[in-house]
């Protein structure tokens, strides 16, 4: 159990060093993604102008407020409250945004199916578990939301945050076939049946 | 509780009147207070899965999430991003008087200028054009429940901002009487497994028994919006709870859905008659932020809390 320090954006071989249970903190740029910005960027053919080839992104929709562009909010947009999202209904979109974008980082809560595993493994990525539910803690990790694409979809804009700080993360799907995920689901199938003869049913 | 000093509800009669703006002002505030202030039963129930925890990732995560229930009054935030679907419920005493429609439309009023003066971010989109209105509100939303209850003189309304990641794992099963009391037991199981990580455990499970399909259903989410410590008030159902609160947190799902003992703070069950032919279960969880806020009108004026 390594902790890693990651000025983004990172290469193939950094992410590939991690393992699970590893932690990872990152600084520098990080990418918030949603359900309708991934729907619009892999069905519905629109293309975004940020460059995401080595970095991360965070399943978020954030609460965000609008001041208009100034210095210390260049986008137009302050941060009010940024957390997390369940990560599994964007499932399918995880080899493309790696695929087509260069995304090697996944950041969201929940976990990710075999689907994912897969390209993580293929292609050279991770997905790191931020705790769901925690997003005032997590707010303070974000220095500026520096740039927004895609912001019909508000809030399921393509956002580009100025991070400091943001983790410990928890490597919990790694470029080698690991997931904490299955690991805890299986173990915890595994008990099933202890559990509903303890309440008297049989199996 | 905070006493605003306002008379909220005055006599008229043997009727008392409620101020309508009143009622509006309370929507809004009652949305901002439950995104940013936990229940004091929740933080209760937070410091009782501490003490017992004993996988290391599941300490850590719990240590987290209370961390952050503290940053988020120290730095006047909300807890979580997701501001969920806003949910009102109501409870009318015997006494008061009031126009039934302009509630609502106080209702949906407050609701909508929480969203747009604090500002939160708006969750709510229209089903097929998924076109967001930056209000919380659409078609049937916020939703309102309304009850009449006999204390006179006293309106309640209950705010719950329901997050999305627990309730997109909502369940019905329609058992049939000769699968017994062994399908409802099975089923709970079946979905705290099948959740996983993606309802963000620590939860409260709520259980549906019997009523019909949408009743069954209506019920799950009543239990699961129950203040930790209260029990079903039919003793069936209060057994069910102790020895299903016992049984999912034996599976190790643990905070997050990244392994422990601490999978759920507690299983509630709701009950209703039902039909000779039916056995429903319904399934509604709620996440370990299990927000909600209230507010209570009395001739005394207008107070808040959980």
């Amino acid at each position: 159990m390594a902790h890693y320090d990651f000025n983004m954006p990172v290469a193939e071989a950094q992410v590939r060093q991690l393992k699970v249970n590893d932690t990872v903190t990152l600084n520098g740029t990080l990418f918030g993604i949603r359900d309708a910005t991934q729907i619009h960027m892999f069905d519905r053919g629109r293309k975004t102008r940020f460059d995401m080839n080595g970095h991360a992104v965070i399943h978020t929709a954030p609460n965000a407020k609008w001041v208009g562009e100034t210095k210390s909010a260049p986008s137009g947009y302050e941060p009010i409250c940024i957390g997390t999202t369940t990560s599994a209904r964007m499932e399918r979109f995880t080899r493309p945004l790696m695929s087509e974008y260069g995304v090697r980082i996944i950041i969201g809560k929940g976990g990710l199916s075999e689907g994912s595993a897969a390209a993580f493994s293929d292609i050279g990525g991770v997905y790191l578990a931020i705790v769901g539910g925690a997003a005032a803690l997590e707010t303070t990790w974000i220095e500026q939301i520096e740039e927004v694409d895609l912001d019909d979809l508000n809030p399921e804009s393509l956002w580009k945050f100025r991070v400091k700080g943001f983790g410990p993360l928890l490597v919990s799907m790694d470029a080698h076939g690991g997931s904490l995920y299955t690991e805890v689901n299986q173990a915890a199938r595994g008990r099933r049946a202890a559990a509903l003869a303890s309440l008297g049913v049989k199996t | 509780m905070v006493g605003s000093g306002r008379r909220s509800i005055e006599h008229e009669d043997e009727q008392v009147k409620v101020d309508l703006k009143q009622i509006e002002e309370a929507c809004k505030e009652l949305y901002i207070r439950a995104l940013k202030v936990l229940p004091p039963d929740i933080k209760q129930g937070f410091a009782r899965l501490d003490k017992t925890e004993t996988d290391a990732t599941g300490r850590a995560i719990l240590g987290t999430m209370i961390k952050n229930i503290m940053v988020a009054e120290a730095t006047d935030n909300l807890l979580c991003q997701d501001t969920g679907i806003p949910i009102y419920n109501v409870t009318i005493g015997a006494g008061v008087e009031l126009d039934g429609y302009q509630l609502k439309q106080a209702i949906i009023k407050g609701c909508e200028r929480a969203t747009r003066e604090y500002p939160l971010r708006s969750s709510v989109v229209h089903p097929v054009t998924r076109k967001n209105e930056h209000t919380s509100c659409g078609r049937s939303v916020p939703v309102i429940h309304i009850d009449f209850v006999p204390d006179a003189d006293t309106l309640t309304i209950e705010m719950i901002p329901k997050g999305s990641g627990s309730e997109n794992n909502s369940f019905l099963k329609m058992a049939v009487p000769a699968d017994g009391i062994d399908a409802i037991k099975t089923f709970v199981v079946d979905c705290v497994l099948d959740a996983g990580g993606k309802t963000c455990p620590p939860t409260i499970v709520g259980v549906g028994v019997g009523g019909t399909a949408d009743l069954c259903v209506h019920l799950s989410k009543v239990a699961a919006t129950r203040p930790l410590g209260s029990k079903c008030d039919d003793p069936e159902g209060a057994k069910l709870e102790i020895d299903l609160s016992k049984a999912v947190n034996q599976l190790g799902v643990g905070p997050q859905g990244l392994g422990g003992d601490s999978t759920s703070f507690a299983v509630h069950i709701e009950t209703a008659a039902t039909h000779i032919t039916m056995n429903p279960v319904a399934v509604n969880m709620q996440c370990h932020s299990a927000r909600r806020a209230r507010a209570t009108f009395t001739p005394q004026g207008l107070t808040y809390g959980f």
